[in-house]
């Protein structure tokens, strides 16, 4: 490994993921749900990877967490190459990166208890006996601030903010050093997503986790994310650090996505970029546009937008935007 | 305080019928709306802000339901106690409701030309004397106010072969197609991303303004209130919290469920989350007694266990419902 990697814990490189639909009149028709995409991530930081529905950040997720095979592409994860499906790779990685999904109404089985669905990832990835684990299940459940009485419950006796915090539960167990987060708290409300958010905080500090979060709230990335990465139709536009992304946003869609975010105070209402009024919808991935993929909704367009690709440009450091108004 | 009151909930209780009793949701809820006024709804899911939408247009579940108590003036007259007639006759011409899932409000099998169509022809007063192409140039002419690409080819599309947005902006053209006076969106951008919401609450201020259409906007997000409306309510578990402009309600919170919730809205300018509110929504089948955000509260005395707070006026176009702030 070279030195300048040794502080990334997950490296992905040129990944592509396309989904065959059917057949066309010119060959099979594919929806390149991840085109070429790179981003890095260093140890114990979150990247929030931010998107609109339709941009391939789930698709990320699932590939990195080996739901999906990717189409080309790396995965680099401590150094080794696991751009496979899950069944292909070895135990010890898969128990290092592990997931919350967005709906933990769906993500948990209804009629297994909490002591059940807490308890496979430790016969899987322990050799721990029944009473062992017991005993670690508890003191899991009290990490996520839930009383033992939860045990032999079931998820939908539970609100929805503690079946979240039960999936959370369930993704830390096997003690990984990756957590993916695939919008874990857009099904809830405010209230309980702070309640959340902070538990988060507090857990990766403890345990010395990195998260990968995805969701499509940018005021929420503000305060969660160290790295934040905008996708749109499978491209990664614009990674910043949070403050500086905040204050000095360049790409024109990462322009447009925070002036549309709805804030509650004037202090907020400054920081917003001039208007940058939103227009047109995200194209369907089966058709990308020509040239830059964004130009259809940008109100900075050129002539060369709709012709050429631009490349991913590094204008200070750490701060990489992929628009042709920034070559210089 | 000149405008006339369009809309009037007075001490409204709705009940739904469950197994071993009723779900007390609504407890006595208190909304005014005036004339071309934007009101906003803002609470938390399962508080009744949908319940209250949908008793205004008495579209509530058939059997499952009991209204104890309350009264809806409409101007002047109780729609609880309309006919059947009367009550047609507000759902066509007088009140227009937007739904938050485009998809599940539209009919999948039928064209949106047949379905706008259909809402065309039932708010037309002279029933019948309309011909096909009045019914068609009118469904063009209400599409092309909420910026549709392509009207004509629009018609005779289907549901699905529609985005969310667009789908929405439908749904938004049926509440318009003729002349309403009061306009209630249930969460209009809240299934949408966030580029495509601002569209829609854009489109929507847009029409309110225009035409001077009076509107409630339901909603969880204070921010998407603070930018659309006039003056915000606050609910929680069934009953109203606070009254404010948005400008009071931002800056000097009273209630201490409405701090909770701007304290826990992330901001882009940073600066972290508080930790959010204890507890969770009280059980509608045995509510607790006296005040219903007491058990969450952190400052709970103990007249808040014995009777629930009144709105009352703290200052000018700020009211609150709670026990320690009153004197």
């Amino acid at each position: 490994m070279e030195q300048t990697k040794n502080n990334k814990i997950l490296i992905i490189e040129k990944l592509k993921k396309y989904f065959n639909i059917g057949k066309g009149k010119q060959g099979f028709i594919y929806v390149r749900a991840v085109d070429e995409v790179n981003i890095d991530i260093n140890y114990g930081e979150t990247l929030g990877l931010v998107g609109e529905s339709g941009s391939g950040k789930s698709t990320i997720a699932y590939t990195v967490v080996g739901m999906y095979h990717p189409t080309s592409g790396k995965i680099i994860f401590k150094g080794e190459n696991i751009g496979k499906e899950a069944s292909k790779r070895r135990l010890s990685s898969k128990k290092e990166i592990q997931i919350v999904f967005q709906d933990p109404g769906s993500s948990l089985n209804p009629k297994q208890t909490i002591e059940q669905i807490l308890s496979l990832p430790y016969k899987i990835h322990t050799n721990l006996n029944k009473k062992q684990y017991q005993e670690k299940i508890i003191e899991l459940l009290e990490k996520v601030e839930l009383s033992p009485e939860y045990l032999y419950k079931l998820p939908p006796s539970i609100g929805g903010g503690e079946k979240q915090m039960v999936a959370i539960a369930r993704a830390l167990a096997p003690n990984p050093s990756l957590v993916v987060l695939d919008e874990p708290t857009s099904a809830l409300d405010v209230s309980v997503q702070a309640k959340i958010i902070n538990k988060l905080i507090d857990l990766q500090r403890e345990m010395n986790l990195t998260y990968l979060f995805i969701t499509h709230d940018l005021s929420l990335m503000r305060n969660v994310a160290n790295r934040i990465a905008i996708m749109y139709l499978g491209k990664i536009c614009e990674v910043a650090e949070a403050i500086t992304f905040f204050e000095k946003p360049l790409h024109p869609y990462t322009q447009m996505l925070i002036s549309s975010v709805p804030v509650i105070s004037e202090e907020e209402e400054h920081l917003k970029p001039k208007k940058v009024i939103s227009i047109g919808e995200i194209p369907s991935p089966v058709n990308i546009p020509s040239g830059c993929s964004f130009h259809l909704r940008c109100p900075y367009k050129k002539d060369v937008c709709s012709k050429i690709d631009p490349e991913m440009i590094e204008v200070s450091p750490g701060h990489m935007v992929r628009c042709h108004l920034f070559y210089s | 305080m000149d405008k006339r009151i369009l809309l009037d909930i007075k001490n409204l209780f709705v009940w739904y019928k469950v197994f071993g009793g009723y779900f007390k949701v609504l407890n006595g809820v208190n909304l005014v709306v005036k004339e071309g006024e934007r009101v906003g709804l803002v609470g938390e899911a399962g508080c009744g802000k949908t319940t209250t939408m949908k008793s205004i247009l008495r579209i509530l579940p058939p059997g499952d339901f009991k209204i104890p108590e309350g009264e809806i003036f409409y101007k002047g007259k109780d729609i609880l106690r309309m006919n059947s007639k009367e009550v047609q006759n507000l759902r066509s011409r007088e009140i227009a409701m937007i739904f938050q899932d485009p998809t599940a409000a539209l009919n999948p099998v039928f064209t949106i030309g047949s379905q706008l169509g259909d809402v065309v022809r039932h708010a037309d007063i002279f029933k019948g004397s309309r011909h096909q192409k009045e019914i068609k140039d009118n469904s063009i002419k209400a599409l092309k106010e909420v910026y549709l690409p392509d009207p004509e080819r629009m018609l005779v599309n289907y549901p699905f072969q529609l985005s969310g947005g667009m789908r929405q902006r439908v749904c938004i053209a049926m509440s318009i197609s003729s002349p309403r006076n009061l306009l209630i969106a249930d969460e209009p951008g809240t299934s949408l991303d966030v580029t495509i919401q601002d569209q829609i609450h854009r489109l929507l201020n847009e029409i309110v303004d225009k035409r001077n259409t009076a509107i409630i906007l339901i909603t969880h997000s204070l921010g998407v209130a603070r930018e659309m409306t006039d003056r915000i309510y606050v609910m929680y578990a069934g009953t109203i919290v606070e009254v404010a402009t948005p400008e009071i309600l931002f800056k000097n919170p009273v209630h201490p469920y409405t701090k909770g919730l701007l304290a826990s809205v992330p901001k882009i300018s940073g600066g972290g989350i508080a930790n959010g509110i204890p507890g969770k929504l009280p059980n509608y089948l045995n509510p607790p007694s006296g005040c219903r955000f007491q058990p969450r509260c952190e400052c709970v005395n103990p007249t808040c266990i014995e009777k629930p707070p009144q709105l009352y006026e703290i200052e000018k176009n700020h009211l609150v419902a709670c026990h320690l702030t009153q004197r």
